[in-house]
């Protein structure tokens, strides 16, 4: 029965003269991501509002699940739009709109009309009134709350009338793109994706890199990646992903530095790469997965001797979470099942027995002068030859 | 240069294959229980498969059945089996080294209540035929033992295994799951006193999704699929004719001329294990020639763990399987490289390089460069 959804959003709201910038974007966004779904969809921006508009035939379901996922939506209100053909008709219409909607009617409501086209004839306290009435004639079961109604029943007078009572919530957020982007380092991992979903939440647009270690990691283990960034992609919108050989880097730390040292440096490499790209994109920080303790290399000692290398600042949105909170959101947002697929990444095949958990940065730096014959090469290397791979949402 | 050495994971399909498949789907496309014409063009290719499976095992046939693959085919046999015999008794003989689609089947019957026993196996993957005498007992309804072992090739010396058998318990019933065997050895399982044997079409050439069991007439199975009692109500469901016609001329190609090919096999095994062992460190387990199938070749690489190794071939257009591909998606070792007492330290170091008749001289000899390369470059960041 519903053709037009009303989009609510939250923080944009308050922006002040920004507004039509955060509105505008909002708008492309959801325009951008029902591009993906089957069918013909209006998106506009009226009196302060946002609407979709369906003009073909389509799915409501996939529909709703859709727009669930553009940032800076606070709430999806399927609307049922009808024409101003006298208020008889408009009772008719409320009527059987809430016989659809609520096949139980052992509910309490409050109806809440709104005159937007101030000429209508009858006022909103007249309209909340007569309405009422009319809906507890026709349905004995229902009665009113005006406090805390289950279903509170909008309807608002416009050049249509909008009736609606459905809040939907929405994912919240900025939209994607009003903030700035940055470079995400993607691994296989459960931790990175949920992290690159929680940046872009705030109006990041996202870009990502990854680095792999063939033969050490294998194709299958690429393409996890890539799907994974897919289904980041479902909310951030396009992801212009880096896969970076990091194979010979990882060789000549093994062979020149202290093994309990080895994951420290090559992280420590791994982020000089990842801001070299984030610079030439145009980036303005680097998002990485990391939270406090989880494992040996994201101590806070350790966490100190890789943000060392890094000039832009490194967002760490799940610097506080314990793994299950992690996982948690992971299952939300469907990156789970692929995160825990069994292939090898670069970060545990080079593991030493016992990695240093307290390095001291003079020291790891004082390994790294060992490097200084080929290291740069080899990096310069890297980052002339990885591979760009545009991922659309999936 | 590519070098395809997975055959035993599965084969290129033959264009002849191909071809004869695209003229059951476009033409003949009928269902073969249709009573008019359609139905009996698409009930002829069936028979005419049947014709030559039954000619090369030299069975009758109405003894041949068409399944989806190798897994029900086996499955077919050891839970069909059980199911039929449950009042003669609950005993069922395998061995340690079977493919998971007769180990768990095992496992399924475990479960409901039957007693399995899993034989060991010798150095060289064969059945200790002590145990084997042993094992059986007027309990026993099943003995399953593999052919040709997926991930060693070892071959199991049947006649002398039936042998035992028969002379302890003459009503049991023997299976060999011989889908890397079928189309490459001669079986003969009238001769051979096999009472069940399963093969695979895609192994050899064919279509994936096509299998076969042969099941003596003697021998009482039950079904795993109930429905319109297609092939005598022993495989419900309308026949994949188009894989079954396929299945048919691969077996035929596969079997003309075999003691040529499979002589060329042989040499070819034996230069590949010669080379192999001029390397530093690797050792052969597949040796023996008496005891192994000619297109399996089982290396451990001692200091490289098998995944980076066959990832660092397929770089250079390598395809090699570490254990058996059906196995390599979960991280536990193999249980035919343990059975066979390979040591510990070979354990994941192990890769199996498995032939086809198409493979080329060619193909061994750039893998046997190719390795001479890798192995030093890798084993110079071995684990310290």
């Amino acid at each position: 029965m519903f053709k037009s959804f009303l989009i609510k959003y939250a923080e944009i709201g308050i922006k002040g003269r920004n507004r039509y910038l955060f509105e505008d974007a909002l708008v492309g966004n959801i325009r951008l991501m029902l591009d993906a779904l089957e069918g013909k969809f209006r998106v506009y921006k009226t009196s302060g509002r946002i609407y979709v508009d369906v003009e073909s035939d389509f799915d409501y379901e996939e529909t709703v699940a859709c727009l669930k996922r553009v940032f800076g939506i606070a709430g999806i209100c399927p609307v049922l739009q009808v024409e101003d053909n006298g208020f008889e008709e408009l009772t008719r219409e409320v009527l059987e709109y809430l016989d659809k909607v609520y096949p139980d009617k052992n509910k309490t409501f409050k109806v809440q009309a709104r005159r937007a086209r101030k000429n209508y004839p009858i006022d909103s306290m007249e309209i909340n009134r007569k309405l009422g009435g009319a809906i507890l004639e026709a349905f004995p079961e229902i009665k009113v709350d005006v406090h805390a109604p289950d279903i509170l029943l909008n309807v608002e007078i416009r050049e249509m009338i909008n009736i609606y009572s459905i809040i939907i919530p929405g994912p919240g957020g900025m939209p994607v793109g009003t903030a700035g982007s940055a470079m995400l380092l993607l691994s296989g991992g459960i931790d990175s994706p949920v992290a690159g979903y929680m940046i872009s939440k705030r109006g990041v647009r996202i870009d990502a890199v990854y680095f792999h270690a063939p033969p050490y990691t294998s194709e299958r283990a690429k393409q996890k990646v890539v799907d994974l960034a897919a289904k980041v992609a479902a909310y951030t919108g396009p992801i212009n992903l880096k896969v970076v050989n990091f194979t010979d880097i990882q060789l000549y730390i093994y062979e020149k530095c202290p093994h309990d040292e080895l994951t420290i440096i090559m992280r420590r490499y791994m982020m000089r790469i990842a801001e070299h790209f984030a610079k030439e994109q145009g980036c303005l920080g680097l998002i990485t997965g990391e939270s406090i303790g989880q494992v040996a290399s994201q101590t806070m000692k350790s966490l100190a001797a890789t943000n060392e290398v890094c000039t832009m600042p490194v967002y760490r949105p799940l610097i506080a979470f314990d793994k299950q909170d992690i996982v948690d959101i992971a299952l939300r947002i469907d990156t789970y099942e692929t995160s825990i697929l069994p292939y090898e990444d670069c970060c545990t095949i080079f593991v030493a027995k016992h990695p240093v958990t307290k390095p001291n940065l003079n020291i790891i730096k004082k390994s790294e002068t060992r490097l200084e014959e080929k290291i740069t090469g080899l990096v310069d290397e890297a980052i002339r030859t990885a591979e760009n791979i545009e991922i659309i949402p999936g | 240069m590519e070098a395809y050495l997975d055959n035993s994971a599965t084969t290129q399909v033959f264009e002849n294959v191909t071809e004869i498949m695209t003229r059951v789907m476009h033409v003949h496309y009928g269902n073969p229980s249709s009573l008019h014409a359609k139905g009996l063009e698409a009930e002829k290719y069936i028979k005419t498969a049947k014709g030559i499976m039954a000619g090369q095992l030299k069975v009758r046939e109405k003894e041949i059945f068409f399944t989806s693959g190798g897994t029900e085919s086996n499955n077919l046999a050891v839970i069909g089996t059980a199911m039929a015999n449950k009042r003669a008794g609950n005993h069922i003989i395998t061995t340690r080294i079977e493919h998971p689609s007769v180990l768990n089947a095992c496992k399924f019957l475990e479960e409901e209540g039957f007693e399995v026993t899993y034989l060991p196996v010798d150095k060289n993957g064969v059945v200790l035929l002590d145990k084997l005498e042993e094992a059986v007992t007027d309990n026993t309804i099943l003995v399953s033992i593999m052919y040709v072992n997926n991930e060693i090739g070892s071959l199991q010396p049947f006649s002398e295994i039936s042998e035992i058998i028969r002379r302890k318990n003459p009503k049991t019933v023997i299976h060999s799951d011989a889908v890397q065997a079928f189309g490459k050895c001669r079986i003969f399982p009238q001769k051979e006193g096999i009472d069940l044997l399963s093969a695979s079409a895609h192994k050899l050439h064919g279509p994936k999704g096509a299998g076969m069991l042969y099941v003596n007439s003697r021998i009482k199975i039950k079904p795993l699929f109930y429905g319109g009692n297609q092939q005598d109500g022993l495989r419900s469901g309308t026949e994949n004719v188009p894989g079954i016609a396929g299945f048919g001329e691969a077996v035929k190609m596969a079997y003309d001329n075999l003691d040529e090919k499979t002589q060329r096999l042989s040499q070819m095994k034996r230069d590949f294990i010669s080379h192999l062992e001029k390397l530093e460190d690797v050792t052969v387990f597949s040796k023996n020639e008496g005891c192994f199938a000619p297109h399996i070749i089982s290396a451990g690489f001692a200091g490289v763990k098998s995944e980076v190794l066959l990832h660092a071939l397929e770089e250079k257009e390598i395809y090699v399987s570490s254990g058996s591909a059906c196995n390599s998606h979960k991280k536990a070792s193999s249980a035919t490289l343990q059975a066979i007492g390979v040591p510990k330290d070979l354990l994941d170091n192990t890769l199996r390089f498995s032939l086809s008749y198409e493979t080329a001289e060619e193909e061994l000899d750039y893998t046997i460069e190719t390795l001479t390369q890798l192995l030093p470059k890798l084993r110079l960041y071995r684990k310290r």
